[in-house]
């Protein structure tokens, strides 16, 4: 794998489906979310697609995710098949973790998917873990840990980029800046807002990718992988990005004005990428029609599973509290 | 097994001992925690495995609770078997977020797709006059969540072989050693390789009242019973050995035998195993009672520093006597 993109035909439709994908699987949540089919919370990651599908593009099947509780995105760019997160979504038995863990806790051993995680900031010792279990097994992997730009107030950031660095661990830590934690605009949680400064206090190497842009993600993943398989050194990359919907549905979004939301749309990744394809004749619109179709009925084939499965039954409820073996 | 004659260890190094063994045994185990190499472990359980095993294996922490046990649980849930060493289960509540939100949900959460076999050394309980951040008792608090695996090895046959036990757990498992039995010294007993960390035992067999006790208060407890048994009174002495999952049916069949029963916990009254016990009790053996059941438990105040303020504030031998004579011959 080399860190160039390589913007061949079939890639560029590619990345443009898997951003395609997760903003159609996402807003079909909605949908079930308010026909009640989906609960508890719900938190979109609509207008930062562009991150994980860019991210992903730099990594092979070896490595490992460690993602956050707005993982839709980071799941489905990894393959972690659509049908079985809408099951999860619906708390149903044929999901992705029978319908114990919910939208915030897709899990999926198969993909090295280790977990949505639901407490911001507790997601970051597990990628030192999962680093150094495949250091010790001699495993050549890149463990990827997202995490949004308010962990990084947690002390377990800190003590998690000191680690990564004295041991050598080879981390891709990619901090998703969307630029509010919950209703907190960054220059009201950070004393210092440059994230990548803040990497490089544990001597970490890192960027700044513009999140909106996927082709610049994909770039900048590719040479931050590069760079941890070749020195086994942690990397840091900070995605500024954006979400355009509210933090969950519970929002009313009090914090920020609706010029500001609009503004970023229209810098929005799938419109700007789907734009420059168009504008530039590298895609034709039937080919753009033909990614949408496809999707969609990928998605009402994804709720068709989800909605036959059966549920767990109750007298199962207590089963994987204490587990009766080692799964491998 | 040679056939000389025993010789007596220290807990201390019974525990090392069974860290040796597991290192020696499977090399997907290794050690990790704060000053467990060069220094050599602040209770000095660690010393000189750093020499034999090396670096990677005998991982020296920073101070990082949070991120080296959480370290620990990615490593558990893909291969790896961590034992982690944290100083005093006072700290461990630095790492309290990861214990219980990240390695206790995860295998459930996954729907079974994980397990997390991680293994959490720390020591606990009162004495040592280093008043109260470094003293408590907080084991009852870990037994209050489903997932957890807790161990309070007391003798040091279990100081030998319940870490080789929880090693084989598929599930996080915290053994808490007592600050005050490192020092002791005992005989491993003759043939036994091997502990079961699912019952209780009986270490002193009785007809009167149950004293029920864990860790750091069986040996007051025993004591107190050799007094007791001066005064004609027959007390059974059951070690708990883990709080969770508690052993029930133990309980209540001691309970059933002698109708009597003092439970002796260091750690403080309110909200405390001692009280899960007592109402475990109640649920099961209300009818077998002769006597209102009692505990001898830590004061509820901070350790206090000074030595005559802190043996006053922990359950002693006395105490327990004056509580088993009172419920057998009510005065």
């Amino acid at each position: 794998m080399t860190e160039k993109v390589h913007l061949d035909h079939a890639h560029l439709l590619r990345i443009l489906e898997a951003m395609i994908r997760i903003r159609r699987f996402e807003a079909k949540c909605v949908e079930l979310y308010q026909a009640q089919k989906i609960l508890g919370f719900l938190h979109l990651y609509d207008g930062e697609e562009a991150v994980s599908v860019g991210i992903m593009e730099a990594l092979t099947p070896q490595d490992s995710i460690i993602a956050t509780y707005r993982e839709h995105g980071q799941a489905l760019a990894r393959g972690v098949d659509a049908g079985c997160l809408m099951a999860e979504m619906m708390g149903k038995l044929n999901g992705c973790c029978r319908g114990r863990g919910g939208s915030m806790h897709f899990f999926d051993r198969a993909h090295r998917f280790y977990g949505g995680n639901a407490i911001v900031g507790g997601g970051l010792p597990l990628a030192l873990g999962v680093a150094l279990s495949d250091e010790l097994s001699k495993r050549a992997a890149v463990t990827a840990c997202f995490f949004g730009e308010g962990a990084v107030d947690e002390g377990e950031f800190h003590e998690t980029l000191n680690l990564a660095k004295l041991w050598r661990l080879p981390i891709l830590f990619v901090c998703e800046n969307n630029l509010y934690s919950m209703g907190t605009a960054v220059e009201r949680a950070e004393a210092d807002t440059d994230f990548v400064h803040k990497a490089s206090g544990y001597r970490i190497e890192g960027e700044r990718v513009d999140g909106m842009d996927v082709v610049a993600v994909e770039s900048a993943a590719r040479r931050a992988v590069e760079r941890v398989r070749a020195t086994s050194d942690p990397y840091f990359l900070e995605c500024r990005t954006y979400r355009f919907r509210a933090h969950s549905m519970f929002d009313a979004q009090l914090y920020r004005s609706k010029e500001e939301i609009e503004a970023w749309r229209k810098k929005g990744p799938i419109l700007r990428f789907q734009g420059w394809l168009e504008s530039n004749h590298l895609i034709r619109p039937e080919e753009v029609q033909a990614i949408e179709t496809k999707v969609e009925a990928e998605i009402a084939a994804a709720v068709v599973f989800a909605e036959a499965g059966a549920l767990e039954s109750v007298a199962e409820v207590e089963r994987f509290v204490t587990m009766t073996e080692i799964p491998t | 097994m040679s056939e000389s004659a025993p010789l007596a260890i220290t807990y201390r190094e019974a525990c090392k001992q069974a860290l040796r063994q597991a290192l020696v045994e499977d090399s997907r185990v290794f050690l990790m925690g704060e000053d467990i190499g060069r220094y050599g472990g602040c209770y000095a359980v660690t010393k000189g495995l750093l020499e034999e095993f090396g670096d990677e294996r005998i991982r020296d922490a920073p101070l990082s609770e949070s991120a080296f046990v959480g370290a620990g649980i990615g490593a558990a849930m893909t291969g790896m078997r961590p034992i982690i060493e944290i100083m005093t289960v006072n700290f461990s509540l630095l790492a309290l977020d990861q214990i219980v939100n990240s390695a206790v949900t995860i295998p459930y959460m996954s729907g079974g797709q994980f397990a997390v076999p991680l293994v959490i050394r720390m020591a606990t309980g009162g004495g040592r006059r280093v008043a109260a951040q470094h003293s408590h008792s907080l084991e009852g608090w870990y037994a209050h969540i489903p997932g957890l695996r807790v161990l309070t090895p007391a003798t040091i046959d279990d100081a030998r072989y319940m870490l080789l036990a929880a090693l084989v757990e598929p599930n996080p498992t915290l053994i808490f050693e007592h600050v005050m039995l490192y020092n002791m010294e005992g005989v491993l007993t003759p043939g036994v390789t091997s502990v079961d960390i699912d019952h209780a035992a009986i270490r002193r067999p009785g007809r009167d009242v149950s004293l029920i006790t864990y860790g750091g208060g069986l040996f007051k407890t025993l004591d107190a019973a050799e007094t007791l048994a001066k005064e004609g009174i027959e007390a059974e002495v059951l070690d708990l050995r883990t709080l969770r999952p508690l052993d029930s049916d133990a309980i209540l069949a001691s309970v059933s035998k002698t109708r009597r029963c003092v439970i002796i916990d260091e750690a403080w009254r309110s909200g405390s195993i001692s009280a899960e016990i007592g109402m475990r009790i109640v649920e099961g053996a209300f009818f077998e009672l002769d006597a209102p059941l009692r505990r001898v438990c830590g004061r509820e105040v901070p350790m206090p520093y000074a030595a005559h303020l802190e043996d006053a504030c922990l359950p002693q031998r006395d105490a327990i006597v004056a509580a088993a004579r009172d419920l057998v011959r009510p005065t």
